[in-house]
């Protein structure tokens, strides 16, 4: 029982990240119909911003903010310059795109960075808390995912921008109407996934440690979680977050070799496909007419 | 007095193809104009081009400034509040939050003319808290035009206000629409496919037929106008 239990927290733990990314992975979805594969190519690149920042005498806290203030302001350039051009094409050549982004990522880690993989220390110390059910590292890190999500749920409920980015996602020519300027709504929108996606970066890198290719299972897990919570769903991709870090942990813990863990991930990718396309909270897109 | 709308020699196209082909239209300040014709003579077009919706040509003039060339945004700030066809509701989002968008540009706290808005429309007090897609078709009519008033527009560009629903919600819209335009001081372009009741309502009308003004004049001369009569209002 104590070990089921110790393997469920620091299952949430790991789920507090995917569900992070995976709700960055939804607001581009939203705004943009656009699977955005680039999301932890994205993240990765922060999280060496972040690292670089850190050696070079900066506090965590400090990198950690800078970090996602630079990253806001790249998520909403690469909008500009990458994703606009494409915004009227067919949605595979921006899907396509993504792909891209993600490689040219990668590959710039790569040559800035090498491929070598790097420490980077976590800024909450590793001891265990309640009888060893859950290490401070873990709580720390679900404790700022949930202030995360909080203050972006908050923004969107009770801010005028919020409002208007919401507003231009569900129906741009109405928004329009209204005065949003729509192109800016979903350069914010892209500013804010690659700012949660830095946080997630920086979050998870100090348990997998930091290498170009650091997100990949990660992103993985993340889509999982999406289109668990169905894919339009903002609460739901921080529910399915959540449960595909839980059970991928206690899958990995008693059922099968932790090796196969990325497994879990195809598996519930597939499910849901098959089973429940949209999702636990998604919707199918109904209108009256 | 000038007209708050003028459109002179516009024409408006859907992509590649002219579907208005010039025309000449007028909205005096605080009067309310209307268009009528058949489907698919470029009433709606010609809503759109205003409202820069759809690429034009020719002058569109509002209070003195240049329409054409701007973007809807811009021209949403600078005072025309366009009520879609099919109401452009954000069904996603509560009744309140369409208001609330509504008031956008406006800034600041919109609380008051959101209590005049429920004043105009009970119903929407009642369901501020709904999900807009779960209204029905004239509730969600008037949370469109509720939204427009929101921001406090000079001209208020109503795209067949009657599109799918009871005559006798018809009427009380309508009813509406006709004190608001006396209480907020907002003039009106219409579009109507009710040719009996927007001609009653309007002072001056319109004929629009395969993109071309056919007929204008006072909306009491067009009425009486027997070949008008015969054809858009079936006596």
């Amino acid at each position: 029982m104590h070990q089921l239990l110790q393997q469920i927290f620091s299952g949430l733990a790991a789920g507090a990240i995917y569900a992070s990314l995976a709700l960055a992975l939804v607001m581009i979805y939203r705004a943009t119909d656009l699977v955005n594969f680039a999301q932890g190519e994205m993240a990765m690149f922060s999280t060496y911003i972040a690292w670089t920042l850190v050696n070079a005498g900066l506090p965590f806290w400090g990198a950690f903010i800078i970090t996602l203030l630079a990253s806001f302001l790249g998520g909403m350039a690469i909008e500009r310059v990458v994703i606009r051009p494409v915004e009227n094409a067919p949605v595979l050549a921006a899907v396509v795109v993504t792909i891209g982004l993600a490689l040219i990522f990668n590959s710039l880690a790569g040559w800035i960075y090498s491929y070598t993989v790097q420490d980077f220390q976590s800024p909450f110390p590793d001891r265990p808390l309640f009888g060893a059910l859950i290490t401070t590292r873990d709580l720390g890190v679900i404790g700022v995912t949930l202030v995360m999500l909080f203050l972006l749920f908050a923004f969107f409920r009770f801010t005028a921008t919020g409002l208007a980015m919401r507003a231009a996602a569900q129906n741009p020519a109405s928004a329009r109407l209204c005065g949003v300027r729509v192109g800016r709504m979903l350069a914010i929108g892209w500013g804010l996934a690659a700012a949660i996606g830095a946080a997630a970066g920086i979050m998870v890198a100090p348990v997998l440690f930091l290498d170009p290719n650091m997100m990949g299972g990660v992103l993985v897990y993340a889509f999982a979680g999406a289109l668990l919570g169905g894919i339009t769903s903002p609460v739901g991709a921080v529910i399915g977050g959540l449960i595909v870090g839980v059970t991928e942990n206690l899958v990995g813990t008693y059922l099968i070799a932790s090796q196969l863990k990325l497994t879990v991930a195809f598996a519930l990718i597939i499910l849901v496909l098959v089973f429940r396309p949209n999702g636990l909270f998604g919707t199918a897109i109904l209108r009256r007419v | 007095m000038a007209p708050i709308l003028q459109l002179r020699a516009v024409k408006a196209f859907y992509g590649q193809s002219e579907v208005v082909h010039g025309i000449d239209v007028a909205v005096e300040e605080g009067g309310m104009a209307v268009l009528l014709g058949a489907n698919g003579a470029g009433k709606t077009t010609t809503l759109r081009a205003i409202c820069g919706m759809v690429r034009s040509e020719g002058e569109i003039l509002f209070a003195g400034e240049r329409l054409d060339r701007r973007t809807t945004e811009e021209i949403a700030g600078l005072g025309v509040a366009h009520v879609p066809e099919g109401r452009g509701t954000f069904i996603g989002l509560t009744v309140e939050e369409n208001l609330r968008l509504g008031g956008y540009t406006r800034g600041g706290r919109p609380q008051a003319s959101m209590q005049r808005m429920y004043g105009y429309f009970p119903i929407l007090a009642d369901r501020r808290r709904q999900q807009a897609g779960a209204l029905s078709g004239g509730e969600q009519q008037m949370l469109a035009i509720a939204r427009a008033l929101m921001m406090a527009p000079r001209l208020l560009v109503l795209d067949e206000p009657s599109f799918g629903l009871a005559p006798r919600i018809v009427e009380d819209i309508f009813t509406i629409v006709e004190r608001i335009r006396q209480e907020e001081r907002v003039s009106v372009l219409l579009v109507e496919q009710n040719a009996t009741l927007a001609l009653e309502l309007a002072d001056h009308a319109y004929l629009i037929e395969t993109g071309y003004v056919v007929a204008s004049g006072s909306a009491k001369a067009l009425a009486d106008d027997p070949q008008i009569r015969r054809s858009y209002l079936g006596y």
